[in-house]
């Protein structure tokens, strides 16, 4: 056994290790569960929940793209009732920090959803997905808008103790800005980035290969994005940061740290080799050992611009 | 499931444009089931990114096979594989054919690639039932008829047996099959399998196809393969995990 601390806090969320699973990439947890250890993770983010169950959209939902994919799914999920009922019981037998994020379409589901979710004890943390359209103002995502994000993260706040975490879009022009609103509003971390608006056509068809048209650009073609948003946030905004995009390996892990992220999230990676997040927490220790780190948080923001 | 590296015995171009990969893995060989798929990663780089399904072609012993075209930078960077080169395999992944049961006649269906699933289920079924194996395509190059038995051919163009499309082909032995001892079995373009789920479903016959979509993971955490359901209209399935054989009733194609 080594003597090195691998353990990071997210507000008052302590993990393990800074290794969780992106919402949408581990399912509820059953699926991903035979190839990797949960217990060993620092945390699992479920599928975007909605208050009723969501099919989702009609294929074709999702295409490669060069060092990335795009995925349109629609947020199918199982709604807010069946989730408690039916996935709980078996992610109640982990040892593992469990996420739930939420997707709604007006502000009073997101409201409703926590409120549903908040007195069930395996749940420790919300992140609330504003990459969503905001049907009642015409169908634009909160998450471009600064007041959505505000009054989004003011209203669920009120809701629930356990920390609150904004996953953030990057399809805006200054992302700190809205990890500002977040802090100010008592959210407790945001997490960045969610996936890049972006499409795909068929040259001899002329169509979209999504049937939703856009779709959500993952994978290590965003990582450069994704560190510099998270850099954006870290130099302008003193809230914890998860960082997500791209990441393929334990050095990937380390170049978020040292922007600004407490933690990361892994994605797109889980689809191609769900046993990496597990030797990736290996690699980190080693990669500790091997640099005299004795402590992996301490490389949070250890930036030298 | 579970991920295996397996060594390349050989790789073999049998048709044009179309390949055999013989792969040593007796950790796959002696599980997997005929109609279901593996998930293979070509290359250890981020280009290409996702895994490329592959439906099971044969086994043989310690021995899987591939069989694939290639389509794009995926299928071009697995067909240089030399012997002993290493293929990460995820699998086996979904379900396949019921091929148990009283029937006595098995009719096999396939449009181009779509033989890629017989060899196996040829190798299985053939010392308990009748075959009659149906091989489509648009012209004789789309022909593949490796490791199948009784075969007839069709093309679209008329330039190798039958001048029409495989349910046509079907539909002319319509007299001589009889539906409570016949089982269809087949795997294709979209548009052959829509055409042979109307005929199977006015003639009465009990039908199994495999179905294909873009997809990512391979086993359900990424969504990204929904089918219609013909019975919960509130759900879609996912061609990865509750297919990608179904019986024909039970999806819209």
């Amino acid at each position: 056994m080594s003597n090195i601390d691998l353990s990071v806090n997210i507000g008052s969320l302590k993990l393990r290790n800074p290794i969780m699973l992106a919402s949408g990439t581990v399912g509820y947890g059953n699926e991903i569960s035979e190839f990797s250890d949960l217990n060993k993770l620092g945390a699992i983010v479920t599928k975007s929940l909605s208050l009723k169950p969501r099919k989702g959209n009609p294929p074709q939902r999702i295409v490669e793209t060069p060092a990335g994919m795009l995925n349109a799914i629609g947020l199918a999920n199982v709604g807010v009732d069946v989730f408690l009922k039916e996935k709980i019981p078996f992610l109640k037998q982990f040892d593992v920090p469990l996420i739930c994020n939420i997707a709604a379409s007006s502000v009073e589901e997101y409201v409703e959803c926590t409120r549903n979710l908040t007195s069930e004890e395996t749940i420790k943390a919300f992140e609330i997905n504003v990459s969503c359209p905001n049907v009642k103002e015409g169908g634009l995502q909160f998450g471009n808008d600064v007041n959505a994000v505000a009054n989004v993260t003011a209203k669920v706040r009120a809701v629930t103790n356990k920390p609150l975490i904004i996953k953030l879009s990057p399809n805006v022009s200054y992302i700190s800005e809205f990890a500002k609103v977040v802090k100010d509003e008592g959210g407790d971390a945001v997490s960045a980035i969610n996936t890049l608006v972006g499409t795909s056509f068929n040259i001899f068809t002329k169509k979209p290969k999504i049937f939703n048209v856009n779709g959500g650009l993952s994978g290590p073609a965003i990582k450069p994005i994704a560190l510099a948003k998270v850099l954006e946030i870290s130099r302008k905004v003193d809230i914890p940061i998860i960082g997500i995009g791209g990441i393929m390996n334990w050095q990937d892990v380390v170049e978020f740290m040292i922007v600004g992220a407490s933690a990361v999230q892994i994605g797109t990676l889980n689809f191609i080799d769900p046993t990496a997040p597990e030797k990736i927490i290996k690699q980190l220790e080693d990669y500790c050992i091997a640099s005299n780190v004795e402590k992996l948080s301490n490389l949070t923001a250890s930036y030298i611009l | 499931m579970f991920i295996v590296n397996s060594p390349v015995v050989e790789t073999l171009q049998v048709h044009e444009n179309i390949f055999i990969q013989k792969i040593h893995s007796p950790e796959i060989a002696s599980i997997i089931k005929p109609g279901q798929f593996l998930n293979v990663r070509v290359s250890v780089n981020s280009f290409p990114l996702l895994r490329r399904p592959f439906s099971i072609c044969d086994v043989n012993g310690e021995n899987i096979f591939l069989m694939f075209n290639i389509l794009g930078e995926g299928t071009k960077i697995l067909a240089k594989k030399q012997k002993g080169d290493l293929i990460d395999i995820l699998g086996p992944l979904g379900n396949g054919f019921n091929l148990e049961g009283e029937y006595k006649n098995a009719i096999i269906v396939a449009g181009g690639l779509g033989s890629a699933p017989f060899p196996l289920v040829t190798r299985i079924i053939k010392n308990s039932k009748n075959i009659l194996s149906l091989v489509g395509g648009r012209s004789t190059q789309d022909i593949i008829t490796y490791g199948m038995q009784n075969v007839q051919v069709s093309t679209d163009d008329g330039s190798q047996g039958f001048n029409g499309n495989v349910v046509q082909l079907l539909e002319k032995h319509l007299a001589n099959i009889d539906n409570k001892t016949t089982k269809v079995f087949a795997c294709g373009p979209n548009a052959m399998l829509r055409a042979l789920k109307d005929f199977c479903i006015k003639n009465n016959l009990d039908c199994e196809v495999s179905t294909e979509s873009a997809m990512a993971c391979g086993f359900g955490i990424c969504q990204g393969c929904p089918i219609e359901s013909t019975t919960n209209d509130d759900k879609y399935l996912l061609v990865c995990k509750d297919g990608p054989v179904f019986n024909v009733k039970d999806v819209v194609i």
